[in-house]
């Protein structure tokens, strides 16, 4: 843990309860967030983006899930063990989340006022007369056009686009250190899309807070993250500032994302897929969990599972081969 | 608002119609002839045709009907057979001992069968679920007969606590209303805690699953506020929903439950009034009975869409 990290995450493993026992949703997953940093984190469907993102503010189910391993430091405290007291004094003050759905993320018979006092009203301590006043100003902030009248509806009034800003309101209200965006613009189309990226970077800049941006788009991390955590099947396998990553991504799995990107200048148009698809969480995988779908695999991937291995100073990758070869040159 | 519930009235309207219509055949529909029924056994053939042309029985079908329906909206329900009284003061006599006891056993019912259903789901799983979902399946099938003599028993007759029957006015002082009430209306509300609370449980399990009770922990907010807010308040549309059977099942028991703690309430006398064959007596119960479940069904339509924003029509 640096100086400047916000939130350090040390081999955070969780497992979830299922008609088999336990299985492990992530495992050994290490990180840190500095300060007013802006982290992707990219992956396929089911690698493990969300598990991160929840056990950041444990907000996983009880009973079903336990934190098997591992440590998520904020403030000097882990709050993978630190009291549910301390814990909601944190949520939404000084770490707050956006969801992918902003269609089921909202209370449908709250009103969007009470549903941004709330969080002013708990934290701040302020009247609801002011923090009404502060809930106008933050869907002024958030872009919302006739924020005075619009304060006052339920979301089912609202459209997608405008209801992710009602989160972004909601999140940000306390002005927290980090928001945590899980795949905010998902379930929007692309047009929308655009804007609410936009009006994540412009609110990152003003209020100075860091972001961490989960998507399993690479170009909307390409656009955004000055970092990029790459998952596969509940482990980081690359971890690398934006440009680096781009320019020289270390694991075959990186590469293969990119193939798949659709190519901002319209080339020809025929997309790659990496072959095969993302193994269960409980699968059986002798060795590196992307070996089957790897184009490069070796003997050695098979024997053993790979390590996160530091290439750099900023550079992680998870891949035998690679690592060794870089190693030694 | 406004414009709904004009409408909601407007529905009504073919319901009561109807149920009005149902009270009339009761009179054409009986097995032989209800002038001889009226007049007695002893009562001479001239009697008998001077009661069939009081009761407009010599008259054609739709002429009945008309005069029937005319009668009503001038609000007359004819004279009992067996009181010396009319309909309408016979059931304007017993009808505070039902609604008593109706309401006593609603408002019995309604916090305990949220909070119990809404401390199921809540700990969904666990032995206080089993607990309470045991105990509610116990008050849906216990007869509410037996469970009330039973009770009778225990409580007046072993251990003499309260009076084993009959009705003490509320302006004959509160307690005393409440000691005479308190063990019917509990007996009464027996099953409907049942009933309402598997529906708060399961209405709560569907709430405590959705994506916006994620949002509200990760604002910071204790599970108090989470549940007894955020997610209560949905649960309770759904709840809403099902009061309508909740007040009609406590009407219907109530039948029953006067009768076993001798209280002198309309289904006592629906019951007297079907023994004693007063036709008169039953179709103004039957037609009391109708209006209620009616405006029952539209009071809970109107509740509801003050509960749920996305039904509200302003
Ligand atoms: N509550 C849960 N119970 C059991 N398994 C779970 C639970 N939540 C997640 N998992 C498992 O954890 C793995 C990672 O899921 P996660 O939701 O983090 O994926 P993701 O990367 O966010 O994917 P997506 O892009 O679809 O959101 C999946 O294999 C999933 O089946
Ligand atoms: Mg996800």
């Amino acid at each position: 843990m640096t100086a400047s990290s916000l939130v350090s995450i040390e081999d955070l493993t969780v497992q979830f309860r299922t008609d088999r026992g336990w299985t492990t949703a992530i495992e050994g997953v290490s990180f840190d967030v500095a300060e007013g940093d802006c982290v992707g984190v990219v992956g396929e469907s089911g690698s493990g983006k969300s598990v991160t993102a929840l056990s950041m503010l444990r907000l996983h189910a009880r009973g079903t899930s336990r934190f098997a391993r591992g440590s998520v430091r904020y403030g000097g405290q882990d709050l993978l063990r630190a009291p549910e007291r301390t814990l909601r004094q944190i949520r939404g003050r000084d770490i707050a989340m956006v969801f992918q759905d902003p269609m089921s993320s909202l209370n449908p018979v709250l009103t969007i006022c009470d549903q941004i006092s709330e969080t002013l009203c708990l934290h701040q301590g302020v009247s609801r007369a002011a923090a009404r006043q502060r809930a106008i100003e933050l869907l002024d902030l958030v872009r919302i056009p006739d924020a005075s009248r619009r304060v006052d509806e339920y979301p089912h009034r609202l459209s997608g686009g405008m209801r992710q800003r009602v989160m972004i309101a909601i999140a940000i209200a306390c002005r927290p250190r980090l928001l945590i965006a899980d795949e905010p613009t998902t379930a929007l189309d692309v047009t929308i899309q655009a804007q609410i990226l936009e009006l994540l970077r412009d609110l990152r800049a003003e209020l100075g807070m860091a972001v961490m941006l989960i998507s399993h788009d690479l170009g909307v991390i390409a656009e955004f993250a000055r970092r990029v955590i790459v998952m596969y099947a509940g482990r980081i396998v690359e971890d690398a500032p934006v440009d680096v990553l781009f320019r020289a991504p270390r694991h075959p799995y990186t590469e293969g994302l990119m193939a798949s990107m659709p190519a901002l200048e319209g080339g020809a148009g025929r997309l790659y897929a990496i072959p095969g698809r993302i193994p269960d969480a409980d699968e059986p995988i002798a060795g590196c969990r992307f070996g089957p779908r790897c184009a490069h695999v070796e003997a050695i991937c098979q024997a053993a599972a790979p390590e996160l291995v530091a290439i750099g100073a900023t550079h992680r990758v998870r891949c035998t081969p690679r690592t060794r070869t870089s190693g030694t040159s | 608002m406004i414009r709904l519930t004009l409408l909601k009235l407007l529905q009504a309207v073919p319901v009561i119609l109807i149920v009005s219509v149902l009270a009339f055949l009761l009179m054409s529909l009986l097995p032989g002839d209800p002038a001889v029924l009226i007049a007695g056994d002893q009562a001479t053939p001239e009697a008998i045709e001077q009661v069939r042309r009081n009761l407009g029985l010599d008259r054609p079908f739709l002429e009945q009907l008309g005069i029937w329906f005319l009668h009503l909206l001038q609000g007359q329900f004819g004279s009992s057979l067996m009181l010396n009284q009319t309909v309408l003061s016979a059931m304007a006599e017993r009808l505070p001992v039902t609604l008593s006891l109706a309401g006593l056993s609603i408002a019995i019912t309604l916090p305990i069968g949220i909070f119990a259903g809404s401390v199921a789901a809540y700990y969904r799983q666990s032995w206080v679920d089993s607990l309470v979902m045991g105990v509610a399946l116990l008050g849906v099938s216990i007869p509410g007969f037996w469970i009330a003599i039973l009770s009778v028993i225990v409580f007046s007759v072993i251990l003499g606590w309260l009076p084993s029957s009959g009705y003490v006015p509320i302006d004959q002082g509160a307690i005393e209303w409440l000691r005479s009430m308190i063990l019917p209306a509990i007996m009464l509300s027996l099953f409907q805690i049942g009933f309402l609370a598997r529906m708060t449980r399961s209405a709560m399990l569907d709430v405590l699953s959705q994506d916006f009770i994620r949002t509200a922990r990760s604002k910071g907010l204790s599970e108090w506020v989470t549940v007894g807010k955020h997610a209560f308040r949905n649960a309770l549309i759904l709840v809403i929903t099902t009061m309508g059977i909740l007040v009609s099942t406590a009407i219907g028991g109530s039948v029953v439950i006067e009768q076993v703690f001798a209280l002198p309430g309309i289904g006592r006398l629906v019951v007297q009034g079907i023994l004693a064959r007063d036709y008169p007596l039953v179709q103004g119960v039957m037609l009391i009975y109708g209006f209620a479940f009616v405006a029952i069904n539209l009071a809970v339509d109107l509740l509801y869409t003050v509960a749920d924003p996305r039904v509200r029509y302003d």
